[in-house]
């Protein structure tokens, strides 16, 4: 049985401040941005996976209660969220290019017995691991 | 009721900070400055967001890097307790103990003579903070370094 992950879904705190860090500072590209009344369908490519959308989606009714939607903003906000983790061809670079576009890191490449990783925060306060694989693995 | 929302984005700004630069000394005004806000407010607002102090968040993520090195590599404690920021071994082992419950020195070689769990780092890093006791003794008190 075939089966993958086409679709993740990022909680933002706003779309048009998300769309411009995933796509000016990450280099993500838009797929899809399409409005239903105030439903807005967001949906960006991380820059090496044409095939994967990242939902960038605002916590918020119908689907959720007021009250729920800001318990999601007040979560990501707060920085607990953790959606996944990027993979690089080269740590180094990566991090050195995205460092220079004012993207925000929790930790510097560091050798792990898995790659080269470090871990970078959205502008809405995910955080995703970005690690260069090692060779073996 | 204000919005806490921008309030949580601007903390967490001086959050990572500490979670980057834990080694330097980090003052409170210049967390506050990371942060947008008065020394004054800083310090309560991180501790209403976060369940602790700015300083007892450094200080358990200095004890939480060191775990990380006494694992991952063949340092000694004293090294160690400088490349997380620490001034003295003393003030060290002294925080070490009371969060990790057992010294630096038992610590590494406890977890040297084991096989290392195949857990990515990224993930001890946010989920292995020790919790230790609530406040951490006396350490807590003592600015490091």
């Amino acid at each position: 049985m075939g089966m993958r992950l086409t679709h993740t879904t990022i909680w933002v705190l706003d779309q048009d401040e998300a769309l411009k860090f995933y796509t000016q500072k990450l280099g993500c590209k838009v797929n899809t941005d399409a409005r239903m009344g105030d439903f807005r369908w967001l949906t960006v490519n991380p820059p090496g996976q044409p095939e994967h959308e990242l939902i960038l989606l605002e916590p918020g009714p119908p689907m959720m209660d007021a009250e729920a939607a800001e318990q999601v903003r007040a979560l990501v906000a707060k920085g607990v969220v953790g959606p996944g983790a990027f993979e690089v061809d080269d740590c180094a670079a990566a991090y050195a290019e995205l460092s220079g576009r004012g993207v925000r890191f929790l930790s510097e490449p560091t050798e792990r017995f898995y790659g080269i990783e470090a871990t970078l925060r959205d502008n809405s306060g995910n955080w995703f691991s970005m690690t260069q694989r090692s060779a073996a693995t | 009721m204000p919005d806490v929302i921008p309030i949580y984005v601007h903390l967490l700004r001086a959050k990572d900070l500490i979670d980057r630069d834990y080694a330097q000394q980090l003052d409170v005004a210049a967390l506050a400055r990371e942060a947008h806000a008065s020394s004054a407010h800083f310090a309560r607002s991180f501790k209403r967001a976060f369940g602790e102090t700015p300083h007892g968040y450094m200080l358990r993520r200095r004890i939480e890097r060191a775990t990380e090195l006494l694992r991952g590599t063949e340092l000694s404690v004293t090294e160690v307790s400088l490349d997380v920021g620490f001034a003295s071994l003393s003030s060290f082992s002294h925080a070490f103990r009371a969060l990790v419950g057992e010294s630096p020195g038992a610590y590494a070689r406890r977890v040297r003579a084991g096989v290392p769990a195949p857990i990515p780092a990224c993930f001890t890093l946010m989920y292995t903070r020790p919790l230790g006791s609530s406040s951490p003794g006396q350490g807590a008190d003592r600015r490091p370094g």
